[in-house]
């Protein structure tokens, strides 16, 4: 039972804290950490055990591995290299050779020392990467680099793992072993430190010898043996199965690694590298990555709950300081590394303010680096605080880069805005999906239009191909003008950003009186927001295609294609038809109950109208095509014999 | 002469073109304005012996069985029908010894028992025969102004509907089938 009520309290901790931290932006690593602070520390429900769960959890990291080799295609990474290895590799080496050489003058030993430089120099690629997938910034100059050199230190990790047990201080080890009784910590998948017994008794040239061969056997059996197994399982069509034989390959390179003194991490990295252009990598990666989830943020529980908040409120001015210095040393370089590399403006900002903490691979490490004796238990658990803080700081800093550097960065943008030197009759802004199909079509109908975007890269490419694209921020009121909206008949707005759509409608509609307005509209709701602010009309961007790909679904599912063209027909009209209706029921605050109760009884009737009714009560439908008349009717000449019809 | 029809006062006139480009046909509405009229005028050009096929569709959709044809489909009952023809060809053209080898009234006939079985009086259709070289021959003014008349007549109640049903084609000599002013 005991079992049940330890996970009981883990997952308790986690399905509570996860979720909100992850709402505040905080990202789900903190989450758990947090999570562990509040369990152990704080309520004291979890105590020393917490190193043993830890060292199950730590079979996380060995599966993590496996994932990251599951994504590194070589194809992929060989297109990647001049970043990884340049931005990346400098980066990493860069910043490893630094802090070594702090904690050099802080009196540690070399061996130490590199240790720790190469554990701080790795950035939170959880955090970093969900932050900047959720805000969209992953497609941004900044967003590419940060990419690349959380690759790379993911990659990185591999080297470090096999090197950190070589920094092992001799002398060290007997107290470690001891150590590790005591602390237990994360001994076991440290591997290369204790791993190998069974080779101990060979010479040293014989037990590099069979390592030489495992790597190769793991390559040869990657590449020719498991994939007729994978296959062979998978057309068992049996999921739990095939999820086993994943667990198991897993587990399997682990044991063998650890068998022949190798880090497990390595095996199932190296593994999951040989499987990336498998046909099963999708397969299994969903099947390992639960796994991984679990173990991971079981993993980040335990160091959270190890935290000694007795250190912190020690002496938390070292702490923090410490933090603050580690931050502030890693911003240094990847700004200069930045301008090394030509990012320019908020880019640059965003990169290094976005990888100045340290990682959570760090606490893998950590438990890597104590093992081996490499670092003092002491200073680890300093430094797991100072990791933790900067990982804690993470949020506040993209925060910081939102709030302050973008803003700025935008109003007195890298780029000066175009001189507008032309005039038309249409003004266009926002020349992405949407303008550029309204502009193309002005434009080969032969109208002069004024086209205006705020991404320079648009800009760029749409004058290779010949269309003059002016660029500048459309909610700028002198732009507007400079481009003639006074003089224009038609301003068309075709901005993505909803609110900024919005915005510009308004301040058009205000100031130009005159102009009629055409705006692409987000949905629904957002048509009746912007012929509120003056839009004549607006047009829900995605309406229309997704209809056209309805009217296909019907044909693929056997509807004659005219029958599918009728029915699309029909609901366009209704659409628009209650888009109609609902205007008046639709306030600025949006939805209420009357507005709900218009659309409950549009969706009735449009089911009415779409329901396929056959034989005499076609008549009854509201659907107009063409009907024959009932048989019934004798005005008609439809009587077997008669010789008059309808023409 | 959509022009002419448009200036005329107790006149709708209406670009099924314009008001439906994409053929999506607001039955209910064309319905409602057909009761509230009492002449119904085709004007199009011949294309294939017929109308353009948004006029075709226009049939297919509002003139409906229960509206205005079968045991209880009398919205249309006593309305006045006609189309409004131009042609490529010369007169001459639409005769038994032309190169249609048929007048134009007999080639308008699904037009005509259209009307028949939704219960209209349909007249003869009112046509400017080689319109291509109208305005070359003066022929369109004559034309339009015809087209006036015919169109204030109907309006006035002073065209002779049982001479205009009977004879082939209206073209721009109106005098036997308008009234004069002073008669009514």
């Amino acid at each position: 039972m005991e079992l049940l009520s330890d996970a009981f309290v883990y997952l308790c901790a986690a399905v509570i804290a996860v979720p909100i931290a992850n709402r505040l932006g905080l990202g789900s690593v903190l989450g758990y950490l947090i999570a562990g602070v509040v369990i152990g520390p704080v309520l004291g429900i979890v105590g020393s055990e917490t190193t043993e769960v830890q060292h199950f959890a730590e079979f996380g990291v060995v599966m993590m591995l496996f994932l990251v080799g599951l994504e590194l295609q070589p194809a992929v990474l060989w297109k990647m290299r001049k970043q990884l290895i340049g931005l990346g590799g400098l980066q990493v080496v860069g910043t490893t050779a630094v802090f070594a050489g702090i904690a050099l003058a802080f009196g540690l030993a070399w061996q130490g020392a590199l240790a720790l430089g190469m554990i701080l120099a790795l950035s939170s690629t959880a955090i970093v990467l969900q932050t900047l997938n959720e805000k969209g910034w992953l497609k941004t100059q900044g967003g590419q680099s940060s990419f690349s050199v959380l690759l790379t230190q993911d990659i990185a990790v591999i080297p470090m793992l096999a090197v950190l047990p070589l920094l092992a201080v001799r002398h060290a080890s007997g107290h470690d072993a001891a150590h590790s009784d005591g602390h237990g910590a994360s001994g076991h998948e440290g591997g290369g430190a204790h791993g190998g017994e069974a080779l101990a008794a060979l010479p040293g040239w014989a037990q590099a010898l069979v390592i030489f061969a495992v790597i190769i056997a793991i390559i040869i059996a990657g590449r020719h043996l498991l994939r007729p197994v994978f296959r062979f399982i998978a057309e068992a069509h049996l999921r739990e199965i095939f999820t086993a034989t994943a667990l198991l390959l897993v587990i399997g390179i682990a044991l063998l690694m650890d068998f022949v003194g190798l880090s497990p991490a390595l095996g199932t990295f190296l593994a999951g590298v040989v499987l990336s252009d498998s046909d099963y990598r999708h397969e299994l990666e969903s099947d390992i990555e639960p796994f991984k989830g679990l173990l991971l943020g079981l993993f980040f529980l335990t160091v959270g709950a190890g935290i000694d908040f007795n250190l912190l409120f020690g002496a938390p001015v070292t702490i923090f300081g410490l933090a603050l210095g580690l931050m502030a040393v890693k911003f240094a370089l990847l700004f200069g590394l930045g301008t090394l590399f030509r990012l320019e403006g908020p880019d640059r900002w965003l990169f290094a303010l976005g990888l100045a903490q340290a990682g959570e691979f760090a606490f893998v490490l950590f438990g890597f680096a104590s093992s081996s004796g490499a670092l003092e238990q002491s200073l680890l658990q300093t430094m797991t605080l100072v990791v933790a803080i900067s990982m804690l700081l993470t949020p506040a800093l993209f925060i910081l880069y939102e709030k302050v550097v973008a803003p700025r960065a935008s109003s007195k943008s890298v780029r000066e805005p175009d001189v507008i030197d032309s005039k038309g009759r249409v003004v266009i802004v926002g020349m992405g999906r949407f303008g550029q199909i309204v502009g193309r079509l002005l434009l080969t109908s032969g109208y002069d239009v004024v086209i205006l975007d705020h991404d320079p890269q648009t800009v760029e490419n749409l004058s290779k191909v010949g269309m003059r694209t002016f660029y500048g921020d459309a909610t700028r009121p002198d732009l507007l003008h400079a481009a003639g909206v006074g003089d224009a008949d038609l301003f068309i707005a075709a901005i993505d950003d909803r609110d900024k759509q919005t915005l510009v409608v308004e301040h058009v509609a205000k100031t130009y009186p005159k102009v009629k307005i055409l705006a692409r509209a987000r949905d629904r709701h957002h048509v009746y927001e912007l012929e509120n602010v003056g839009a004549h009309i607006a047009e829900r961007e995605v309406f229309e295609g997704a209809l056209a790909l309805g009217r296909q679904a019907l044909v693929a599912l056997g509807s004659h294609p005219f029958r599918a063209r009728t029915k699309a027909k029909e609901f366009r009209n209704h659409d628009f038809a209650m888009l109609d209706d609902l205007r008046e029921n639709y306030n600025d605050g949006g939805v209420d109950k009357s507005y709900l109760d218009a659309m409950r009884a549009h969706a009735e009737t449009l089911y009415e109208i779409m329901r396929v009714d056959r034989g005499e009560e076609r008549h009854e439908r509201t659907e107009r095509g063409w009907n024959p008349p009932p048989k019934s009717d004798a005005t008609l000449g439809l009587e077997p014999e008669g010789e008059e019809s309808r023409g | 002469m959509f022009e002419t029809a448009q200036a005329v006062q107790g006149v709708t006139a209406v670009d099924l073109y314009a008001r439906y480009p994409d053929f999506n046909i607001d039955v209910d509405a064309e319905q409602a304005q057909l009761v509230e009229h009492d002449v119904i005028i085709f004007q199009h050009p011949l294309y294939w012996y017929s109308a353009p096929s948004i006029m075709k569709e226009w049939q297919d959709l509002v003139l409906e069985y229960g509206f205005a044809y079968g045991q209880h489909g009398h919205e249309l009952d006593d309305k006045v029908f006609m189309n409004a023809v131009t042609t490529g060809a010369k007169h001459a053209a639409y005769s038994e010894e032309g190169m249609n080898h048929a007048d134009l009234r007999s080639l308008l006939a699904p037009f005509e028992k259209t009307a028949d079985l939704c219960r209209m009086k349909y007249l003869a259709p009112f046509v400017l025969f080689g319109a291509g070289r109208a305005v070359e021959e003066g022929r369109l003014d004559v034309h339009r102004n015809a087209y006036d008349d015919l169109l204030k007549a109907l309006v006035a109640g002073r065209l002779d509907l049982e001479q205009a049903a009977r004879t082939d084609v209206m073209t721009d000599v109106l005098d036997d089938f308008i009234l004069k002013a002073e008669g009514v």
